[in-house]
């Protein structure tokens, strides 16, 4: 299975919602427990355990995330990663500009989208047909701002500015700007 | 009693405006301003919250998102930060036992603080000045979406509310610091080397600790306000440099906006802005959380040293993690996204799970407990950070951020369930600890209602945070419109779970009606005749 946002997210759900669950129940259990009688002191090895834990939690999401979720390493590494594909797309005036009409893709091409902005802050995000995030970046007037992505599921893909540029900002919407085709690495729609 | 009576009396007629000290009276003032820009914070929640289920057709995309600008400015400065304000300037006197340093400088800061937040809330409501709270250069200098007039005034009024704050910052660090009348010579340089955490720090290279002389809540009141000082020095700036094209485009010039860089922009505000949540707030509420368990059980705080190393570390931690919010721009540098972004903000789950456990471990030690309105709104308001801290340190990694990025999720499991539910909680268990001794012992209209209040609060500030977070895992993006029904269900049901806090503060904003009635509610506003140094009425 290729590891998507589809993916990642579940996981993320499922351990948060658990997180949740465990949480809200230790709090209420202790906010019980704390008007009825009973040894009252906290011992200090429970104390630095609990501490222990929370770094050890804290460090490891980002390892796992690092080692996990394939977009990470190169996304850190762009410069060095040679691409099947470029598409300059240039953002001015709340409007998208791309090269052609309908960005075309192999499935497991690895594409790079260099996106300008010719005044305001924007975002460029890919969406799937049920409003489901594939990825985004921020727009930064000014700089360089480009993501290299890898689909793997041939569909329609929507573009769709992710960052607020005043209320004109909301159109920015072009259905179906990108069609990814059975290709490199096979896939299934 | 019948109602009416009490609407005008108060319960029981126990509320008496007149035996207040100027201190209380003017402490209660900021609570009720607090409080009423927080009811304006819940209506124009409530607009949002129902505008995100359909978009209302008397309502304008440029008036809708003059709202969501409004919103959280409205919250932060017009309602916590003069709750949070009024309540620390009769604490701190009230804990380093002296007089505060200036009441002139108090009345500066509630007048600032209330006149600055209804102005800029008035300016985008006639002009709708939109560029929202993280201001994006150059979007809020663009004068062909927004009136430069409009902005004008708006920033004129959020600096005001800066200066308010700064006048807090020299107020609370003057009373720390000073020696009052007739005093024996204060040791300003050691109380302040205590309050910022330096006699600490030496201690754990001395053989013979030093004693710290500030009491541990006061130090955290100090290193909060530390980073409020910072966070309106840089909103104070990048006002007046915003101020700057506005004024160009008044007198006809139009300013090169390439001149600021808006990547170097967006690090400089975040740096400040971020003062606040990751800051300020943490802070605060960490040493509110350490009080108000040390003044419950009457115990002294479960390791309390690391308590104070905590905060301090918390404050250090609350100038390196700004970089989580540009983990989506690629322009910013690998180094910082990954060092500060991540790590560094990966701290910030320690210590505040230190304040966490602390606070539980010293109310644990207690035991039993009677589950008084402060203890259950305190439990409320760590259990609130318990859940909204983690779904902050999910979306500070570069992998989940790329798909978290201005999603729902980040205003949902995050934002509002650390405002609406850690911090809010937080602050009314605060309110129901100090409201008899502020009021010289006027009684609780309701307990009915304080119990609701409650539940209400609790259940729908985590449903709402709960349902904005499944729909921005679905890809809902924040701060846009949907007009075709992408996510109405979840929008639907984070729409009855933000009625039900609306609910909930409407029960309580009428037990402290009731509590006090109409009439005690004006008294606050009539000069005390009583002795402004004094905290309390001193017992005949």
């Amino acid at each position: 299975m290729k590891v998507d946002s589809t993916v990642v997210l579940w996981g993320q759900t499922l351990a948060y919602t658990v997180y949740c669950i465990a949480m809200i129940l230790v709090v209420g259990w202790v906010a019980w427990r704390l008007t009825k009688p009973g040894k009252a002191g906290v011992r200090p090895a429970l104390f630095f355990t609990f501490v222990a834990f929370l770094t050890v939690l804290g460090v490891s999401l980002h390892l796992i995330t690092l080692k996990t979720i394939p977009w990470v390493e190169p996304d850190l590494h762009r410069a060095r990663v040679q691409v099947d594909r470029t598409f300059d797309i240039r953002v001015a005036n709340h409007e998208f500009t791309l090269p052609e009409a309908r960005l075309v893709i192999k499935a497991g091409e690895k594409v790079r989208f260099n996106v300008t902005s010719g005044d305001l802050t924007y975002g460029f995000g890919v969406f799937r047909p049920d409003h489901s995030m594939v990825f985004q970046m921020q727009v930064i007037p000014g700089h360089k701002n480009d993501v290299i992505w890898q689909f793997h599921k041939p569909g329609l893909y929507t573009i769709r500015s992710t960052e607020y540029s005043g209320p004109a900002g909301v159109a920015m919407i072009i259905p179906d700007a990108i069609e990814v085709v059975a290709g490199k690495s096979g896939g299934r729609p | 009693m019948n109602v009416f009576k009490t609407l005008i009396d108060g319960h029981d007629g126990s509320f008496k405006p007149k035996t207040l000290t100027p201190m209380q009276k003017l402490t209660l003032r900021f609570v009720v301003v607090g409080l009423v820009y927080f009811g304006f914070a819940v209506i124009e929640g409530m607009i949002m919250r129902i505008f995100e289920v359909k978009p209302l057709p008397f309502i304008p995309a440029k008036q809708f998102f003059a709202i969501m600008t409004a919103h959280p400015l409205v919250g932060i400065f017009g309602s916590s930060y003069s709750i949070v304000f009024g309540a620390f300037l009769f604490l701190v006197p009230f804990l380093m036992k002296k007089p505060l340093w200036s009441f002139r400088l108090a009345n500066w800061t509630f007048w600032l603080m209330t006149i600055g937040t209804f102005v800029f809330w008035s300016a985008g409501f006639v002009s709708h000045y939109a560029p929202l709270y993280t201001l994006y250069w150059p979007l809020p200098a663009d004068f062909a979406q927004f009136s430069a007039l409009g902005g004008a005034v708006f920033i004129l009024g959020i600096a005001m509310a800066m200066l308010g704050a700064a006048f807090f910052v020299v107020n609370i660090f003057k009373t720390i610091t000073y020696t009052p009348e007739g005093w024996v010579k204060q040791p300003a340089g050691a109380l302040i080397a205590s309050a910022l955490g330096w006699t600490g720090l030496k201690n754990l290279f001395r053989k013979k600790k030093v004693e710290h002389l500030v009491p541990l809540p006061v130090a955290a009141v100090a290193r909060g306000s530390v980073d409020v000082a910072f966070n309106s020095g840089i909103i104070l700036f990048t006002g007046v440099l915003i101020l700057v094209y506005m004024v160009g485009s008044l007198l006809g010039f139009d300013l090169r906006r390439t001149a600021i860089d808006a990547l170097l922009y967006k690090n400089w505000f975040w740096w400040g802005l971020d003062l606040v949540a990751d800051g300020l707030v943490l802070i605060f509420v960490a040493g509110t959380w350490y009080l108000l368990a040390t003044l419950i059980t009457g115990k002294t705080l479960f390791m309390q040293n690391i308590a104070r190393a905590a905060l301090l570390v918390e404050l250090v931690v609350s100038w390196t993690v700004w970089s989580h919010h540009l983990l989506s721009d690629q322009a910013q540098p690998a180094i910082l996204k990954v060092a500060s972004g991540e790590m560094v903000t990966a701290f910030e789950l320690i210590t505040q799970g230190l304040a966490f456990f602390i606070t539980l471990a010293t109310l644990w030690s207690a035991r039993p407990l009677k589950m008084t309105n402060p203890l259950k709104f305190l439990i409320g308001g760590l259990l609130g950070f318990a859940l909204g801290v983690p779904a902050g340190i999910i979306q500070a990694d570069v992998g989940l951020n790329r798909i978290l990025h201005n999603t729902q999720w980040v205003v949902g499991p995050h934002v509002h369930v650390a405002i609406l539910v850690g911090l809010s909680l937080t602050l009314y268990a605060a309110i129901y600890f100090l409201f008899p001794i502020l009021t010289n012992g006027a009684k609780l209209f309701s307990q009915k209602l304080a119990n609701i209040h409650f539940w209400a609060q609790l259940l729908g500030g985590i449903g709402m945070g709960a349902f904005m977070g499944m729909a921005g895992l679905k890809g809902m993006l924040r701060r846009t419109i949907y007009s075709n029904g992408e996510f109405t269900i979840y929008m639907v049901l984070a729409g009855l779970c933000g009625a039900l806090v609306a609910f909930g503060f409407l029960c309580f904003f009428i037990n402290l009606v009731m509590s006090v009635g109409l009439k005690g509610l004006l008294g606050l506003f009539r000069r005390s005749s009583l002795d402004k140094d004094a905290l309390l009425p001193t017992q005949e």
